[in-house]
């Protein structure tokens, strides 16, 4: 059963929706992400659920049980919910210790500081209870907010921002530090960022917010791979759109070569390799671009990043388009440098074209080079 | 000129200005307490946004603000027999009308104290399953008295100099012990000269400690 589950949530400020019918669905276990551009309506939809923000239209249930509903709203103190807040909320008169055990006052003494005392050793900070939250470290404050929203066993654990305030060394660590937390614990869970490598270490799936709505509630994997529209297929990862041609239902045919894909290739709605030759926009990731010395296919160098293990590449191929292409860091080209390239591409991703139709390229005695 | 002084009438004096200065500092405290607390009580109101209640409260705080203390003592000590028939001591007369007046100063000085502590801290209570009344009495008061501590330490050293304005009632504070014993020993000006010295050395000492404390809670925030 669906601990968390969304349905029709609509919010505006005044007369500017910022969320239009969203729909969510968490099972009891899961850790969920909503990843999205600032301003997409994410943190606005985690403060209903927790009980902050009044809705306008749609239901939040947690457990089976509505906790909000137009007009309706159980207070936020009764939602059974943790909170990791972006500043982390921490109280500042407080020691750690009391921090962490004030959500348990219920609790008989001994329990209460067993409990304590098993969370502070749960998130690595068992010998410093005594310490006040402005001696601790920015990291260490986030793990005291984690134990703190996680004392209680909450039906559900929000986490808004929770790594935004951390330098990005310690954000790789922590989010892991923190999915495994989470998962030991049981708990079902729900992020907010904007970070996608965050979404993507610490949740099992994903959903990219824009303009009010989930785009799509997927795997990071799929995301990746199969994204579901345009938007999703920018804001995940990076990579360029090509111009192709469909040849068939499973083949579309680029500059670079033939590209086969496994699922059927659709032109664009309503028609699915009707034989025209419609022409779609292909994704190519950095790592579809293969830099291979072999190879007859070649390509020019106009840009390199370097970052460290490998070097991003933009190349420029002989009709003007550009692609990027992944290449390990030892491969080191000058720029105006032409290198060979072939095409690896396990998923192939096309979209109608929004451009206007330019002059199709047409390769030459291209092999097929794609898998499969 | 000091030539001309008798300072040998100040430690035969001593215990009846002690018995004054007492009063003086249980006058303080008593107003210090009563009003934190009821200006507590008068700055939730004007924030809890129900018109009536923040209305009343506003109003309340802006009419005492807007009259001088002195009037204030005076009224409450004439109004009082009228209303209930027999006076009531000029002591406890005066320690009523601080409380109810000082209220009104220590209610703004919570009320920004109590805003000084961000909405994230309220929610941060509500997510561990805290009602408003405890979210207030455990997170929010703590922090904003904290915060506020040597505003409100500043204030209750202007309310210590305001209690010689009891004199004007007849109670016997440190200024009206000073006057008396003057006016007996017939040596009023080396009385008021040893009090105004009493009033100095507390509040001074007290202003050092504002600004000891001040320096604390700007390391901790």
């Amino acid at each position: 059963m669906a601990q968390l589950q969304i349905s029709g949530l609509s919010l505006a400020y005044g007369d500017h929706p910022v969320v239009k019918g969203l729909d969510l669905h968490l099972e009891s276990g899961q850790i969920g992400c909503l990843l999205g551009p600032s301003g997409c309506g994410k943190t606005t939809v985690l403060r209903c659920v927790a009980g902050f923000e009044a809705v306008q239209a749609g239901e939040i249930r947690l457990g089976g049980v509505a906790i909000s509903r137009p007009g309706w709203s159980e207070a936020p103190e009764a939602r059974r919910i943790g909170m990791v807040f972006q500043d982390y909320a921490l109280f500042p008169h407080l020691s750690v210790r009391d921090n962490v055990a004030f959500g348990l006052r219920g609790l008989a003494a001994p329990e209460r500081d067993a409990r304590t005392q098993t969370l502070l050793a749960t998130v690595g900070l068992a010998s410093q209870g005594q310490k006040y939250p402005h001696e601790l470290s920015g990291g260490q404050q986030q793990r005291v907010a984690l134990a703190r929203a996680l004392a209680r066993k909450p039906a559900l654990l929000l986490l808004d921002e929770p790594f935004s305030n951390l330098d990005i060394e310690l954000r790789e660590r922590l989010s892991y530090e923190v999915r495994d937390i989470i998962k030991e614990a049981g708990t079902t869970a729900i992020l907010v960022t904007h970070d996608q490598h965050e979404a993507f270490a610490v949740a099992d799936e994903v959903g990219i917010m824009h303009e009010g709505v989930i785009q799509q509630w997927d795997s990071p994997y799929n995301l990746y791979h199969r994204p579901a529209n345009r938007f999703v297929a920018d804001f995940i990862g990076q990579g360029v759109f090509v111009q192709g041609t469909v040849l068939s239902d499973h083949q579309v045919e680029v500059e670079l070569g033939t590209l086969t894909s496994i699922i059927p290739v659709a032109c664009g709605p309503g028609c699915a390799a009707c034989g025209k030759s419609c022409r779609v926009d292909v994704l190519l990731r950095p790592d579809d671009v293969v830099h291979d010395d072999r190879s007859s296919l070649t390509a020019e160098v106009t840009h390199k990043a370097f970052r460290g293990a490998d070097i991003l590449y933009t190349l420029r191929l002989a009709s003007g388009a550009r692609v990027l292409s992944l290449v390990p860091s030892h491969h080191n080209h000058a720029l105006g440098e032409r290198i060979g390239i072939r095409l690896d591409v396990d998923h192939v991703v096309t979209f109608p074209p929004t451009a206007p139709p330019v002059a199709l390229f047409v390769p030459e005695g291209a092999s097929n080079m794609a898998r499969h | 000129m000091l030539a001309g002084f008798d300072w040998s009438v100040i430690p035969a004096s001593l215990p009846f200005l002690g018995q004054g200065l007492l009063y003086s500092l249980q006058l303080t405290v008593v107003a210090m307490t009563g009003g934190v607390i009821f200006g507590t009580l008068l700055a939730l109101a004007r924030l809890s946004g129900g018109p009536v209640l923040a209305g009343a409260a506003a109003v309340y705080v802006n009419t005492m603000r807007s009259i001088p203390l002195l009037m204030v003592i005076l009224w409450f000590f004439l109004i009082i027999p009228l209303l209930t028939g027999k006076p009531m001591g000029a002591e406890r007369s005066a320690m009523i009308t601080f409380t109810a007046f000082e209220a009104a100063y220590y209610s703004e000085i919570m009320r920004a104290g109590i805003q000084s502590v961000s909405r994230g801290q309220v929610n941060a209570g509500y997510a561990l399953g805290m009602t408003y009344a405890q979210t207030m009495m455990h997170i929010v008061l703590p922090q904003a008295v904290r915060n506020m501590l040597p505003v409100l330490l500043t204030q209750t050293i202007v309310l210590f100099q305001d209690t010689s304005l009891v004199y004007a009632i007849g109670a016997k504070d440190l200024l009206k012990a000073a006057e008396i014993t003057g006016r007996n020993y017939n040596r009023p000006v080396e009385m008021y000269l040893f009090v105004a010295v009493i009033y100095f050395a507390i509040c001074f000492s007290l202003s050092l400690l504002v600004r000891r404390l001040n320096r604390k809670i700007a390391i901790v925030r």
